[in-house]
């Protein structure tokens, strides 16, 4: 927590505080990048049938925003970033 | 019926039904609860609390079909995070004990038990007025200044600390039981 603490803060209101301090946000990248799971699990499963031999998907997956704009979905950089997790995991 | 007042179970419910705008909710719902873990507890670097993050919630994703009790998501997407992390630490030292001071079981241990306290306060904040949550959440979890939340709510920074101390009573006496709202 910041310096500039409340003079009067009660030590059980102190814990509060620290127990509070302990759940920060998520950074917002990571949690719209999990947000976009079911769009990328999509878009992933489309693109994988349009680009079904090992070459043409190796070179979709390259071009990886390219492949979801032919795809008809809209590559977002948490999606782009969300199916090439998938592809690399 | 807003997001915010809908169960777990309802949640997970919808999830599974493929509601893709419940399934966002559901990851901010859990968020801080999982970064909270990897982050916190185990001390991940940034870039290995993403990938756990991430898996934490795909794993979740996948699982929704299998989950025993709709209501108990957040134990089992807990537990997934813990397993992950563990996994994590031991990828990196595969022949080495884990336990390196501040990574010691006994510490994540303390850490972990920490965060569940955690859980419960934030659980409680949510009972509280708007104002309040905002306020306490933009001071001890955001790390915000009295200036800095002054300007983001268009209130005087010479009564932050009132309000923060009015507040933080009220969220007292919620976890005693002693207040129905904030």
């Amino acid at each position: 927590m910041p310096d500039d603490r409340p003079e009067d803060m009660e030590h059980d209101e102190e814990d509060i505080g620290r127990l509070l301090g302990l759940m920060p946000p998520a950074p917002g990248g990571w949690v719209a990048a999990a947000a976009e799971l079911p769009r990328a699990r999509r878009a992933l499963a489309d693109v994988e049938s349009r680009f079904a031999d090992e070459p043409a998907r190796a070179e979709a997956t390259a071009r990886l925003e390219q492949a979801l704009a032919d795809a008809g979905v809209v590559p977002t950089p948490e999606l782009v970033r969300a199916v090439r997790r998938h592809l690399a995991g | 019926m807003t997001w915010r007042e809908l169960s777990d179970a309802q949640l997970v419910a919808r999830c599974r039904a493929g509601d893709e705008a419940a399934w966002a909710s559901l990851v901010e719902r859990f968020s801080r609860y999982v970064h909270a873990i990897a982050a916190g507890a185990y001390r991940l670097s940034p870039s290995d609390a993403e990938d756990v993050f991430q898996e934490a919630f795909a794993r979740t994703y996948e699982h929704l079909d299998r989950l025993r009790d709709d209501a108990a998501v957040r134990p089992w997407l807990g537990q997934t995070t813990r397993r992950l992390c563990v996994d994590r630490l031991r990828a990196a030292r595969p022949s080495g004990p884990l336990d390196d001071g501040e990574r010691s079981s006994g510490a994540v241990d303390e850490r972990l038990e920490q965060i569940e306290q955690a859980v419960v306060v934030r659980d409680a904040l949510k009972r509280l007025s708007d104002d309040c949550q905002e306020i306490l959440d933009r001071f001890f979890a955001r790390d915000e200044s009295y200036r800095a939340i002054g300007e983001a709510l268009s209130i005087p920074a010479g009564t932050i600390a009132s309000r923060i101390s009015r507040c933080l009573r009220r969220l007292r006496d919620q976890l005693e039981g002693r207040s129905d709202a904030g």
